[in-house]
């Protein structure tokens, strides 16, 4: 057989990201849209298996390992990319389009990881990309970057630590599946889970995202929240514990959306909740779940895009971004409602949409394995998902009250990107076909049938009526609601600036009292270093040789004690 | 801003019209009102018993988005703040 040249599709998409901010014009404008095609097209010439691997310290580097889980999600990661590069072409900020392109290229990277240092790498360099996307959104997003940093530190600690263990007790690099018996695999399943939003941590998210560009919060929906899911689908399906968490981040994204006013923070707070959907179908871990699971991963990037696209558009034409302020756009921007109720339409799983042909099938799995508590919930978490997201984001922004605003529609390449995202959406819908072929196990479901498309409409139109009956008690208030970030916001902060004061006198009084012996210490060694002294007539050389004989000797007393 | 609003209102968009809205509603009864009593014509399959009642998915939609509802609006109460809470 011959090896025939395969180029990790990471490497394409971060190149093209290093090379954005010193491009402009046609030439930034290609590489944006080209560079998600190649790799895109090299996604589809990797085989099953291991095609690229070197080996670091003993251990092997699995850099490129093929399967049709791996393709599954390379896939929606690269037509997101183009999407959102297609959507961006139009902003200034090319440090923020690199960053947003480096970190695509690491979600490849982890995708196709087949070992657990490369999955480290590129989750870090995820991290590290990320935190400048959300840094571009402006001065006011400097403090959200920092504390979406923090968190994603933490995580990556976390998980640094827990695949040391692991590779120290097993031996093996290897990303395998992995049950929760040691502790080196909670610090990996922990480590997984924040990137996921799962709680107590799932602030970040709705903090960080929010603060970033109109163009930068739609990528950063996309890829952090949904490697944690790739990986999670890998490393533990069936850990029961996900069902818990899952069905946690389901209600949490819910009822905190309800609650919200910021129209993109109702729909990152919406983020965890459908990825509550994936995690939970994870932990059922049957084949219909995982399928599920994937597929909703698959269908849940593209339409949540255009959602953030439908509100990217209204934030760059309109500079505002909280319902109260918004209201009557429908006016004047009919296209981006159209394309915004076509993403609401899409996450409240309307028959003929693709959120329809995905979610059922993870309720399904709960079914399948007579899970009647897991079912209903998800059931009311369905109901619950048009109430915070299908009906709640168009209306406040579109509908409601006029707030007198009267904006263009968004530019051209804004539109074709929604346009773009909006055809996937009703595409696989009406045509789940292709993306049940692709799905990581044979696919032996028909979400079309008589029965399941009166249910799920009856479900979610009375939804609806709940929302206008109740609308008084959803009336928006320009409030946020706290989350367990206070903690490190409120608190915390206290705690830092006393500690920070204490530190400083405790180092004032350790100076002034130690002066004095440094004082006597620096007199002698003036008196032997110093320009006269005996060793520092032959300065440097004298200097150098004296401190390394320290160094050596400090060296030779330290091996002498651990021996 | 304020004399623009003044100008749209004798001559607004049909779709916020009150007789559009009032055929909305009409409309949006009627239909609610076939998607239940369709459940007299077709088959479910329910799993576990309950969720073969008769327009078991319309009133369980409408039950749990009230809870939902009614439980964010208690938390709320505890934890909601001003939007400037955490600007200093």
């Amino acid at each position: 057989m011959t090896t025939s040249l395969i180029i990790p599709p990471a490497v394409i998409l971060i190149a093209a990201g290093l090379a954005i901010p010193f491009l402009r014009g046609a030439l930034r404008t290609t590489l944006l849209l080209a560079a998600p095609i190649i790799a895109l097209l090299l996604i589809w010439q990797i085989p099953d298996g291991v095609q690229l691997s070197t080996s670091w310290l003993g251990y092997e580097l699995q850099i490129v390992r093929g399967d049709k889980l791996a393709r599954l999600f390379a896939t929606v990661f690269a037509i997101m990319a183009f999407g959102g590069g297609l959507f961006s072409l139009n902003q200034s900020n090319s440090l923020e389009l690199g960053a947003a392109y480096v970190y695509a290229g690491g979600a490849l990277g982890v995708t196709f990881a087949g070992d657990l240092i490369s999955v480290f790498v590129f989750w870090e360099v995820m991290a590290v990309a990320s935190t400048f996307v959300v840094w571009s959104g402006g001065r006011a997003a400097n403090g959200a970057g920092l504390r979406y940093a923090a968190i994603h530190m933490l995580g990556g600690v976390l998980l640094m630590a827990g695949i040391t263990a692991e590779i120290l007790s097993t031996g093996s690099a290897a990303f395998q599946v992995m049950d929760t018996s040691t502790p080196a695999r909670w610090l990996i399943l922990a480590g997984f889970l924040i990137n996921a939003g799962a709680p107590p941590l799932s602030a970040w998210l709705p903090d960080a995202y929010p603060a970033a560009s109109w163009s930068g919060t739609v990528f950063l929906s996309a890829f952090t929240t949904k490697t944690a899911v790739y990986v999670l689908m890998r490393g533990f399906p069936g850990a029961e514990i996900l069902i818990f968490v899952g069905l946690y981040m389901v209600f949490y994204g819910i009822v905190y959306a309800i609650l919200e006013n910021d129209m993109r923070r109702i729909l990152a707070y919406s983020i965890v909740n459908q990825v509550g959907f994936m995690v939970t179908g994870i932990g059922i871990g049957s084949e219909m779940a995982l399928n599920g699971a994937a597929a909703h991963a698959f269908t849940h990037i593209i339409y949540k895009a255009l959602l953030l696209m439908s509100a990217g558009s209204v934030l760059l034409m309109t500079g505002r971004s909280k319902c109260t302020d918004l209201g009557g756009l429908f006016r004047t921007m009919p296209f981006t409602m159209v394309m915004g109720v076509i993403g609401a339409l899409a996450i409240s799983a309307f028959p003929l949409t693709s959120g329809f042909i995905s979610k059922s099938m993870i309720s399904q799995g709960a079914a399948d394995a007579h899970l009647a508590i897991v079912w209903f919930l998800l059931a009311a978490a369905s109901a619950g998902v048009f109430l915070h997201a299908g009906i709640k984001f168009p209306w406040f922004v579109f509908f409601q009250k006029d707030s007198g605003l009267r904006p263009p529609e968004p530019p051209w390449n804004m539109r074709a990107g929604m346009l773009l995202m909006a055809a996937f959406c009703i595409g696989l819908g009406v045509a789940p076909g292709p993306l049940y072929e692709i799905l990581p196990y044979p696919v032996d479901y028909v979400p079309y049938t008589a029965s399941h498309v009166v249910f799920q409409l009856q479900l979610l139109l009375f939804s609806g009526l709940a929302f206008f009956v109740m609308l008084g008690m959803l009336k928006r208030t320009r409030t946020i609601t706290l989350d367990f970030d206070w903690l490190y916001r409120r608190p915390g902060k206290w705690i830092m600036l006393r500690l920070n004061q204490f530190s400083e006198k405790f180092w004032d009084g350790l100076t002034g009292g130690v002066s004095e012996t440094f004082s006597s210490l620096d007199a002698s060694l003036r008196r032997y270093h110093g320009p006269k002294g005996v060793f520092g007539r032959t300065w440097p050389t004298g200097q150098m040789a004296f401190w390394t004989t320290v160094m050596l000797g400090t060296y030779v007393l330290l091996g002498l004690i651990w021996m | 801003m304020e004399t623009q609003k003044k100008a749209d209102a004798d001559d607004d968009h049909w779709l916020v019209r009150a007789s559009t809205i009032r055929a909305l509603w009409i409309g949006s009864s009627i239909t609610l009102a076939i998607l239940v009593l369709l459940d007299l014509f077709i088959e479910h399959h329910p799993h576990f018993g309950i969720d073969g009642t008769f327009g078991f998915g319309a009133w369980y939609g409408f039950v749990a988005c009230a809870v939902l509802v009614l439980f964010a609006k208690g938390l709320g109460f505890f934890l909601k703040r001003p939007d400037t809470y955490y600007d200093d």
